[in-house]
């Protein structure tokens, strides 16, 4: 964790790397949302923060004046990083877009959910005759990593690689452009290799499909496959991963509600949509590319907005009860996965691998809590989840 | 009862899927993973929950159930 000048007043001065915002950033938002619903802090050379559902969705429709060019909020910004759809505007977006989309349906979906049982399955089984275990460390940061590995067809053993590589991108090179750029070397290099050995020889995954696509009849460049295919391995992995660890963060907490889950197992997909709301790890950014007011609050360009899905989440405006978590919460209309254009490729597969890793956790393992003597720690920056989450079982 | 029928506005949805989960009998997704009503999105009796479930949580605003008094 880097260190961070304290921050006097959230208002005008916020920072996302403030440990207090890390460890509980939900009573900072509401206090915004009541008394400045757009926070404004010169901090990382100028960003807003919308902490309204309304304000959110604004920007999030408003491809005009936001930009997707840069969708992280770094200390420097760094050469223009490429990774289609995600850092792609109107009208480029859309082709890059629809390219990817026919993979991560739910019915395409459906052909993992099998093998991500499998997984879950033995990773339980490592920890089970045990008296407790790391449940973000043992298990829900093992699962996506595997899954997506089998997805684009790489070894599943690869996961401490990609870890790290997405500790550099999404973490460390908030603050350290020398570490992101050697990352971003890195991630580029290996998929060449990987893209190379399919030319010649394509194999029944994501890479190879990839790698004989197009747009408008044209083969895609190297540029736009190398960036997707670091797209699909970033954004899939650390952010299911936080979503999973905060499920179980909940009932670990919960006795009530991890009780109900076990005797209603058919609750678990309502519930993973409240866990969705309440926990939503992904905060976007936008760049400022055209003066604009959003709420009366006018937006320079140049600066940086962060969209804070998790924010929009917890605005009692738009969900009643905001901060109560209700597992059986009927309207629920949450923007984990973003609004507008770029909602989340990956949204199916992620909702897919925590009802799994919930439903194949809970049959074997119904009853745990937090390990008291242990402490709980949270993911900084553009993904909030666990990421030590020890508990006991029985 | 008035009859209802489902509506989804294909400018508006982006594929969050949810109507598709909450009411399969009513809506389907296109190889994009983008939904659709399913026929002219008249809606059984019995599934009129449904409808008003798939349109409370969409995330979009892309689903209207139409009220049909004729």
């Amino acid at each position: 964790m880097s260190t961070r000048p304290p921050v006097d007043d959230w208002a005008t001065d916020f920072d996302h790397l403030d440990p207090r915002w890390i460890e509980n950033p939900y009573p900072i938002w509401q206090e915004l949302r009541e008394t400045c619903p757009i926070a404004h802090t010169e901090r990382f050379r100028g960003v807003y923060f919308p902490s309204r559902y309304e304000d959110v969705r604004a920007v999030a429709y408003d491809t005009e004046h936001f930009s997707s060019r840069r969708i992280i909020v770094r200390e420097t910004p760094p050469p223009r990083i490429p990774a289609p759809p995600i850092t792609s505007d109107p009208p480029e977006h859309r082709p890059a877009k629809n390219l990817l989309l026919p993979a991560f349906t739910p019915d395409a979906i459906k052909r993992y959910e099998q093998h991500t049982r499998e997984i879950c399955g033995k990773l339980i089984a490592r920890f089970a005759g045990k008296s407790g275990c790391d449940a973000a460390v043992d298990y829900a940061q093992e699962i996506p990593v595997r899954v997506i590995a089998v997805m684009l067809g790489l070894p599943e053993e690869e996961g401490d690689r990609f870890r790290t590589w997405i500790h550099e991108i999404l973490e460390l090179g908030i603050t350290r452009p020398d570490i992101l750029m050697k990352a971003i070397g890195e991630t580029t290099k290996y998929f060449q290799a990987e893209v190379e050995k399919r030319r010649d020889a394509p194999r029944d995954d994501l890479i190879s499909q990839l790698a004989a696509a197009t747009i408008d009849g044209q083969p895609i460049t190297e540029d736009h496959l190398l960036g997707a295919l670091r797209l699909i391995l970033i954004a899939g992995i650390d952010t299911t991963w936080s979503a999973i660890g905060a499920c179980f963060w909940h009932l670990a907490r919960q006795p009530e509600d991890r009780k109900r889950l076990v005797n209603e197992p058919a609750l678990i997909p309502t519930a993973v949509e409240e866990f969705l709301r309440a926990y939503a790890p992904v905060t976007m950014a936008r760049e400022v590319i055209k003066e604009t007011t959003i709420n009366g609050c006018p937006m320079q360009p140049g600066h940086m907005v962060l969209l804070s899905f998790p924010a929009a989440n917890r605005d009692p405006r738009m969900f009643p009860d905001a901060d109560r978590v209700v597992i059986d919460r009927k309207e629920n209309r949450h923007a984990a996965f973003g609004l507008g254009i770029h909602r989340c490729i990956g949204s199916n597969l992620a909702r897919m691998e925590i009802k799994v890793a919930l439903e194949e956790w809970l049959k074997r393992i119904p009853d745990f809590r937090l390990d008291p003597a242990a402490t709980v720690t949270w993911s900084e920056g553009t993904v909030r989840g666990p990421r030590k989450l020890p508990v006991l079982f029985g | 009862m008035p009859k209802l029928k489902v509506k989804v506005d294909p400018e508006r949805c982006q594929g969050h899927a949810r109507c598709a989960a909450l009411a399969p009998e009513l809506f389907k997704l296109d190889e994009l993973g983008n939904a659709h009503e399913i026929g002219d999105g008249s809606v059984p009796d019995a599934l009129a929950e449904k409808a008003w479930l798939a349109k409370a949580n969409c995330p979009e605003l892309a689903i209207d159930v139409i009220e049909d008094k004729a």
